[in-house]
């Protein structure tokens, strides 16, 4: 059975390839810290779970002290100038396109196809992690199909990403970073203090400012805590459930459903989504880290509005 | 009540008013959320190492990257914008509102993961868009190419949150219904995942009205008399 467990050493083994070859560029002013972050994390993808937790998480503070005070820098890299890749575009033409989609065709094929394959009544791949691990294979038959078509070999790949790796750089920790600063936040009660001080300021009597204020606190928290599902409990225990349902007898499954929904509109508008948000800033190459969020947040803003009307129309039929 | 762990969300908030390093900022306001809410240190390291050991998946998008590194060396980009450009009535507009209609439609049949930032936007939506808004207003200003780069990250989200609420399998409706079970409220998924639809719908009608809209602007500005081109 392929597990995730594999995943997290082949991932491992990259981060560990990167390291080295960032310890040996001798371009980057930061060399050695760069490849001791990529080199500790890949260490973290192969030993965390048979560390005891404090040690993990001694590893990560490290990790955001090397990412937080400059350690990480760009090198140099083998890269070709813009006559030879308009040269190559023209030469490959579209089968270029191919390794690129052979990504999410593959992720769907295992998915979607390896789901029921079982060999000896044990499947082939883990079904709790189906999605993840099917990308994990998805990654390796498109780099495979992206060596054949250019004739490169599989560490000129590694190679040309550490240049798309060193531009994401630290912004590549923060997603996990922000998860686990949700679990001290979930330990330390601070969910239950936001619904009590929301709940303090409202007038209990009137649905529709409920309303708003179970809409806006959904996307409040959201916009503090990154995430829509670590709101959702919170703000519908405190607010959504005891004011609206049972006092007011809104419709239960059209309010959640709409409240979620009014989560997302935060999660459009905050740095803490980062990996919706800071990460592809990054991936991009974007100025500003802050981008993405300033292109989509009128969106978010708008929605959230409509969610509210909606809310109230729906909930309260 | 213990209202002190709400300062770990002053430290959040401050930390990015002051742009301090995002990385750093988080830690720190773990630990002032968790001293504030009585853990010890250790106890904090614990939970920190504890979250990170589970959500180790959310690295698994750098394992794109050497396949796109690989294309992008050998022109992809450059591939995807000709071949956009050679499209005739593809404008940047149609390319991502068409995007937007796909990633809904397809988040909210489960199939999250056919698109992404690593996987679609930098290597093919993000280039085309370029693409696109190039052919028709010739050679674009850094701001404006950076913003359209910023729109087609923004529309993949847009697509990806207000389709796969949704899908009944989806974890946000598994969520809602098992935490009513835990209130003694019984819900059937697909009663949650219908009321996902009014959304979904306005979502889709207000991001694509900003679209155009900011087509519309990139136009007058650089198609407009004596604007550079």
């Amino acid at each position: 059975m392929i597990t995730l467990t594999y995943v997290y050493w082949l991932l491992g083994a990259y981060l560990a390839a990167l390291a080295w070859r960032g310890w040996r560029d001798r371009a980057n002013p930061r060399r050695h810290t760069t490849a001791l972050f990529w080199g500790l994390l890949s260490l973290l993808l192969f030993v965390a779970e048979r560390l005891p937790p404090v040690w993990v998480g001694a590893a990560v503070v490290l990790l955001a002290v090397l990412a937080g005070f400059g350690g990480l820098r760009s090198g140099r890299y083998d890269q070709s100038s813009a006559e030879q890749k308009q040269a190559e575009a023209q030469r490959l033409g579209n089968r270029l396109f191919w390794p690129a989609l052979l990504i999410p065709a593959v992720t769907l094929i295992g998915v979607l196809g390896l789901k029921h394959v079982s060999f000896g009544g044990t499947p082939l791949l883990e079904t709790a992690n189906l999605t993840l691990i099917a990308l994990a294979i998805a990654c390796v038959v498109a780099l495979a199909a992206a060596c054949r078509l250019t004739r490169q070999t599989p560490w000129s790949g590694v190679e040309q990403s550490r240049r798309l790796v060193d531009a994401i750089g630290w912004a590549a920790l923060l997603p996990l970073l922000l998860a686990s600063l949700g679990s001290v936040f979930e330990a330390g009660g601070v969910g239950q203090a936001v619904a009590e001080v929301v709940r303090s300021v409202i007038p209990v009597d009137n649905p529709f400012l409920v309303v708003v204020a179970y809409a806006l606190g959904m996307a409040l928290f959201t916009i503090i805590m990154g995430n829509a599902f670590a709101a959702f409990p919170v703000i519908t225990a405190g607010i959504g459930l005891p004011l609206l349902v049972q006092h007011h007898g809104a419709d239960a499954a059209s309010l959640a459903a709409i409240g979620m929904l009014s989560g997302y509109c935060g999660t459009l508008m905050t740095p803490m989504a980062a990996n919706y948000n800071l990460v592809p800033a990054a991936l991009l190459e974007l100025k500003d880290p802050y981008g993405v969020i300033r292109a989509q947040w009128p969106t978010g803003a708008l929605l959230l509005g409509c969610n509210i009307v909606l809310m109230y129309w729906i909930a309260f039929r | 009540m213990n209202y002190w762990p709400l300062l770990g969300v002053a430290a959040v908030v401050l930390g990015f008013v002051l742009r301090l390093n995002p990385a750093l900022v988080v830690v720190a306001a773990g630990f002032v959320t968790g001293l504030a809410a009585k853990l010890s240190p250790l106890d904090v390291l614990e939970v920190l190492g504890k979250a990170f050991t589970e959500k180790r998946f959310l690295l698994l998008f750098l394992l794109t990257l050497p396949v796109i590194g690989l294309l992008e060396r050998h022109g992809l980009k450059e591939r995807a914008q000709a071949w956009i450009a050679r499209l005739r009535g593809a404008t940047f507009g149609r390319l991502l509102i068409a995007y937007l209609l796909m990633r809904q439609g397809f988040s909210a049949l489960g199939l999250n993961s056919l698109g992404g930032h690593a996987q679609t936007v930098r290597p093919l939506l993000a280039p085309m868009a370029e693409g696109a808004a190039q052919a028709r207003h010739g050679e674009l200003p850094e701001d404006e190419r950076q913003r359209i780069r910023a729109m087609s990250a923004g529309t993949d989200n847009v697509g990806l949150f207000f389709g796969e609420d949704i899908f009944i399998a989806f974890g946000a409706v598994l969520l809602i219904q098992g935490f009513y079970a835990e209130h003694g409220i019984r819900l059937d998924p697909l009663q949650i995942a219908l009321w996902g639809i009014p959304t979904a719908i306005c979502a889709f009608v207000i991001h694509a009205l900003r679209i155009l809209r900011y087509e519309r602007r990139l136009a007058r500005r650089l198609d407009g008399d004596g604007a550079p081109r």
